[in-house]
């Protein structure tokens, strides 16, 4: 076997050097078009599956016939209705979830005690399914919006409390140090140093806390229906299961999926990419996998 | 007199003894390195000096604004840029703010790294790091620096050329430094007196002058180094059998 290493610049066979601009390009170009490729597999699969299964027709829809659902439901706008409804409950409660975890997380990190007390019952609360409120929620303020924002909360509030707990507790001691050798005061601490180094980890628990309220608030809009509630996306769950229309269940899961992945790849990812280039974790146009 | 330690004792949990019963003054302007084996609590006792930890029995006298302290690893923020490093450090002593940036711009030409004031510290090589937490601890403005190994990690050329730079900026500045190091070459090199520390518990054990003449005959210096490596390794090897006990 002969090896091809040559120390002569000259000699040596010529090697396709990929700028870093054009590497960025690929990459990026590979995380969307990776997604893409396995959607248009899964949909694949599941027409394949559904010419093959016994079932009838209407209990095994294939995607084709759920998507000729579509022009129906945006026809007569309740598909968009229902998402743009669903949208402004999730992105309103998700922020007044922020405004309220947030210094119950800084009050938690500072105030070891109140951390003893209070910190398993949060973390049970993260594990507590959102759904198990449903009922306590209706019985206190019936069908309306507070029942929504309540579980929706419930949902949120702890695991974003979480997040920035454990982005404070991984900050590294040096940084402590530093701001007692800086002459920092605790509060020039907290804004300097803690919260920006907290800031990998609170970004983490806001994402998880999106991903909680976005499903608390569809487990809350199944249940609660009627009243003075106007239909979100959950309520049109309902009414397809109602209608025994699997379609439009159908339809309506793949809404509330791409909602959830475009937030996440619009605003989460993004966020969460720059944090870490701005960090040195991870070079610029890399993609983070998983 | 800048510092004084007396009978200083630190000890961890109340059981093992770290530093035993150090006693010294460091004069105003007197470039001090503190010699010892690795785990023999020499930066324990810098941290004790710096108010970090404090001493188990015995008490030390430091000055009323404390002392600026140079970490082993830069220990700079990720997030913030050079500049934006040595800025926090001034708005920390309440600098004004309206001439923190020309503070800044000075601090980092004096560290010779005023191109790179704009790039964030993965940026920059390990040198470069070392020579901005250099500047940040010159932004706290205090007569004394205590300096952790700051460059046990770098590469003998970088090494040499921010001996260079720290010797002429506490010649410029006249700064009282208090260095901590396991290099017996770098203290000969860099101190006017060293003291050498025993390994577990520290104490103080040699105590060498070093006069530019000495500093500058070879002969001398590396006999001088020869000696105090000698004692090093005597204690070393003290502390290895106690880590086998």
């Amino acid at each position: 076997m002969t090896a091809l290493i040559s120390s002569n610049p000259l000699t040596a066979p010529p090697v396709a050097r990929r700028q870093p601009g054009a590497r960025q390009r690929s990459t990026r170009l590979g995380s969307v078009f990776a997604p893409l490729v396995a959607i248009v597999v899964l949909v694949a699969i599941w027409q394949i599956a559904s010419w093959a299964s016994p079932l009838r027709a209407d209990l095994f829809p294939s995607p084709v016939m759920v998507f000729q659902k579509l022009p129906a439901l945006l026809a007569d706008g309740s598909l968009v209705s229902a998402t743009a409804i669903s949208l402004w409950r999730a992105l309103s409660g998700y922020v007044i979830a922020v405004l309220i975890a947030t210094p119950i997380a800084l009050i938690l990190a500072h105030w070891a005690a109140l951390r003893r007390g209070l910190g398993p019952l949060v973390s049970a609360m993260q594990v507590l399914p959102s759904i198990a409120w449903v009922p306590a929620a209706i019985i206190l303020f019936g069908l309306s919006d507070a029942t929504i924002y309540t579980v929706l909360l419930l949902g949120a509030i702890p695991s974003i409390i979480n997040g920035l707990l454990s982005g404070v507790d991984m900050i590294p001691p040096q940084y402590r140090a530093l701001s007692q050798v800086l002459g920092a005061s605790r509060w020039q601490h907290i804004i300097h140093v803690e919260l920006p180094a907290a800031l990998p980890g609170y970004v983490g628990g806001l994402r998880q806390g999106w991903a909680f309220a976005w499903r608390s608030l569809m487990a809350a809009e199944l249940i609660a229906v009627g009243g003075s509630l106007a239909p979100g996306i959950g309520s049109l769950l309902q009414r397809g299961r109602d209608l025994a229309d699997l379609p439009l269940v159908m339809l309506v899961i793949l809404s509330i999926l791409l909602v959830g992945i475009l937030i996440e790849l619009l605003i989460f990812a993004p966020l969460e990419r720059r944090l870490l280039q701005n960090r040195g974790l991870a070079r610029a146009g890399e993609e983070k996998s998983g | 007199m800048s510092i004084e330690l007396n009978e200083v004792s630190l000890s961890y949990g109340g059981d093992e003894l770290v530093l035993d019963s150090i006693s010294t003054q460091i004069h105003d302007g007197e470039f001090v390195a503190v010699l010892g084996a690795s785990g023999c609590g020499k930066s324990s006792l810098l941290n004790v000096i710096a108010g970090l930890l404090p001493p188990s029995d015995g008490w030390l006298q430091v000055p009323d604004d404390g002392a600026a302290f140079m970490f082993q690893d830069a220990n700079l923020l990720p997030w913030l840029t050079a500049a934006a490093n040595i800025e926090l450090a001034l708005k920390l002593c309440d600098y004004p703010a309206g001439q923190r940036a020309a503070r800044v711009r000075q601090l980092l030409e004096l560290v010779q790294l005023d191109h790179a004031g704009d790039r964030k510290p993965h940026e920059l090589s390990g040198g470069m790091r070392q020579r901005v937490a250099l500047a940040r601890s010159l932004a706290q403005d205090r007569q004394v620096l205590l300096m952790d190994e700051p460059f046990a990690a770098l590469d003998a050329i970088t090494r040499d050329m921010l001996h260079e730079q720290l010797h002429s900026l506490w010649a410029a500045t006249g700064k009282t430094i208090v260095f901590v190091t396991h290099n017996v070459r770098e203290a000969i090199r860099l101190a006017e007196r060293i003291l050498v520390l025993s390994s577990r518990p520290g104490r103080i054990i040699e105590i060498r002058r070093i006069s530019d003449t000495l500093r500058n005959d070879p002969a001398h210096s590396v006999a001088l180094a020869d000696e105090l490596t000698t004692i090093l390794r005597r204690e070393q090897m003290k502390n290895d059998r106690v880590d086998q006990l």
